[in-house]
Formats: C-alpha cells, sequence, structure tokens
C-alpha cells in the first residue's frame, strides 16, 4: 500500500510531490463544493419558482440531492480513493436496508 | 509501519496518516461501518416521516406547507455546506502536518455547525409557538425524531471536534491523533449528506406540498 512505501532517498522532492499532489486535490475539493452549491441553488430556485408541477419538481430535485450526495461521498469522504472497498460494501449495504424501509412506508403502509 | 509514539517532521510524514496503524485502519473500517448503520438509521426515520407527513389531529393543527420557511432552510443548508468544505481544508492542512492550520479550520467548521444549530432551535421554538409540537399529531412526532436526529447529530459531531481540538492542542500532530481528526470529519461530512435529504424531502417537498 501506498502509505507502507518508504519515503523516497530524496525527501525533499517527495515533500514537494506531495504538497502538489495534496493541492490539486483540493482544488478538485473546491470545484466538487462549487457544483454542490450550484445543484443546491437549482433546487430551491425550482420550488420558489411556482410554474413548475408537484410531478415535475419532486422527482427532480431528489435527483438533484443524490447528485450531491454522490459528490459528497466520493470527493469530501474520499470514496474515490483507493482502499475504500470495503467502507462501500458498508454504505451500500445500509443504503439498500434504508432505501427498502423507505419504499415500504410510501407504498404498503397506510394511517 | 510507522507508531503512534514516533515524532515526525512535515518530510517523514506519511502521506495518508489515517491509515498508517493498524489501529488507525481499525478505527477507519470501523468508523464505515458504524455510518452504514447510521445510514439506516436515518433511513427508517425518513420512511416513518414519509408515512406520518400531514397526519393530523384535525385541521386547526399546521401542515408542512404551512410551517416551513425557505429563507430559513437555505440559510441553514449553506451554513452546513460550508462547514463541510472547511472540514475537508482542516483535513488537506492534517496530510501536509500543519496542525495550526487545520486547528483554525476545524475551529471555522465548529462556528458554522453553532450557527446551524442555533437557526434550528430558532426554528423549532417558531413551530411550538404555531401549535407544531412533538406531541401535537403523528406528523410532528416523526418530524421532530428525524430532524431532532440530525440537529443531535450536529451537537454531537460539535462537542467531538471541540474536544479533540482541545485535548491535542499541546500535542500536535502525530499518528495516535490524525486518525482521530480524520474520522471525525468523516462523520461530519455525513451530517452534511443526511441534512442533503432532509433540504429536499423535508422542506423543499414538503413547500411543494
Amino acid at each position: 500500500m501506498e502509505n507502507l512505501r518508504p519515503n523516497s532517498a530524496n525527501p525533499k522532492a517527495d515533500l514537494i510531490y506531495r504538497r502538489k499532489k495534496n493541492a490539486e486535490e483540493m482544488r478538485y475539493q473546491v470545484v466538487s463544493f462549487a457544483l454542490m452549491i450550484f445543484l443546491t441553488l437549482i433546487a430551491f430556485a425550482a420550488v420558489h419558482f411556482d410554474g413548475f408541477s408537484h410531478w415535475f419538481v419532486a422527482p427532480f430535485i431528489m435527483l438533484l440531492a443524490v447528485v450531491q450526495v454522490i459528490f459528497q461521498l466520493y470527493y469530501f469522504m474520499h470514496m474515490s480513493h483507493k482502499g475504500h472497498e470495503t467502507p462501500q460494501l458498508f454504505l451500500f449495504s445500509g443504503l439498500a436496508v434504508a432505501l427498502i424501509t423507505v419504499l415500504t412506508f410510501v407504498t404498503i403502509t397506510w394511517i | 509501519m510507522a507508531a503512534v509514539q514516533d515524532k515526525f517532521t512535515e518530510m517523514t510524514w506519511p502521506s495518508s496518516p489515517e491509515k498508517a496503524t493498524l489501529e488507525a485502519k481499525n478505527k477507519f473500517l470501523g468508523f464505515w461501518f458504524f455510518l452504514g448503520g447510521e445510514t439506516v438509521l436515518f433511513g427508517s426515520l425518513f420512511a416513518t416521516y414519509l408515512a406520518l407527513k400531514d397526519k393530523v389531529p384535525d385541521s386547526s393543527h399546521p401542515l408542512a406547507k404551512d410551517l416551513y420557511s425557505m429563507e430559513l432552510t437555505f440559510a441553514a443548508t449553506m451554513l452546513l455546506l460550508t462547514s463541510s468544505l472547511t472540514s475537508v481544508y482542516a483535513m488537506y492542512h492534517m496530510k501536509n502536518f500543519n496542525f495550526q492550520r487545520m486547528q483554525a479550520w476545524l475551529l471555522i467548521t465548529v462556528l458554522l455547525g453553532a450557527a446551524f444549530l442555533g437557526l434550528e432551535i430558532y426554528e423549532f421554538s417558531h413551530y411550538v409557538h404555531e401549535g407544531h409540537t412533538f406531541t401535537s399529531s403523528a406528523f410532528g412526532s416523526a418530524f421532530y425524531s428525524l430532524v431532532g436526529f440530525h440537529g443531535g447529530h450536529v451537537a454531537f459531531g460539535l462537542l467531538w471536534i471541540l474536544s479533540l481540538m482541545v485535548r491535542n492542542a499541546k500535542r500536535g500532530l502525530d499518528l495516535y491523533n490524525a486518525p482521530k481528526f480524520y474520522v471525525a470529519s468523516l462523520y461530519w461530512h455525513f451530517i452534511d449528506v443526511v441534512w442533503v435529504f432532509i433540504f429536499t424531502v423535508v422542506y423543499l417537498m414538503g413547500m411543494v406540498g
């Protein structure tokens, strides 16, 4: 694994390389943040603007939320990095149970 | 393998300090397992809310579309989204072995989280004045369970990050505390993930009707 690799024979070059890599990753993080804010603005605007039907707005803002959460999980929480296979298994297992629960409660319960 | 008691300089600091020791790896996996469980917990609360939304005993009770305010929800969303980015900045400085900057960004994260919590407390007290309480209807119980559980997570996250900051203020960064900071930031992002669904499913869909 990458983190077990001893630092290179030239620690100074190694440090400069890692600094650069971290800075590059941080730029991607800021870009994904900008996209997340943008998606949020669209969702609020779609609800604020009265012209759309409920049947369009509800699925549309749900889709925006899912896209935004993918950014959050894969960039902010680093799930796109290698070494995250087991975290993905854990999270998606939980998500599967959660989605089945939601599906059940919105379809076959009545109060 | 690097050990928790080792002293580091920015030259010797590993590139993935959050996974550089066995304990760190275990913490990392264990925490993701916990987040899987949290997903199930919030899934159940969302399911309950969706089933009980607007289920009130009579027409004197306010419904979702009478209660929710777009301005307040928008402000709360911006605060929490921004706090997610500031904790990313904190972890960026952690990876660069810059303890002071990490602490500074964590402090900004905590302040934004506290502002979010303040807005939520204001919102809840406003609803109580309008007759929407935990015991007033099934809708009220489901609403406060879901949103309140999330608010409780925010409060816990604030205390967690603050404790880490205070406890390690004089210690600086090492492989003992770097995984702790990393895991706390994962928790904070997860709180934001849940909020994305709350502002969409509860507030925005509630306003649409």
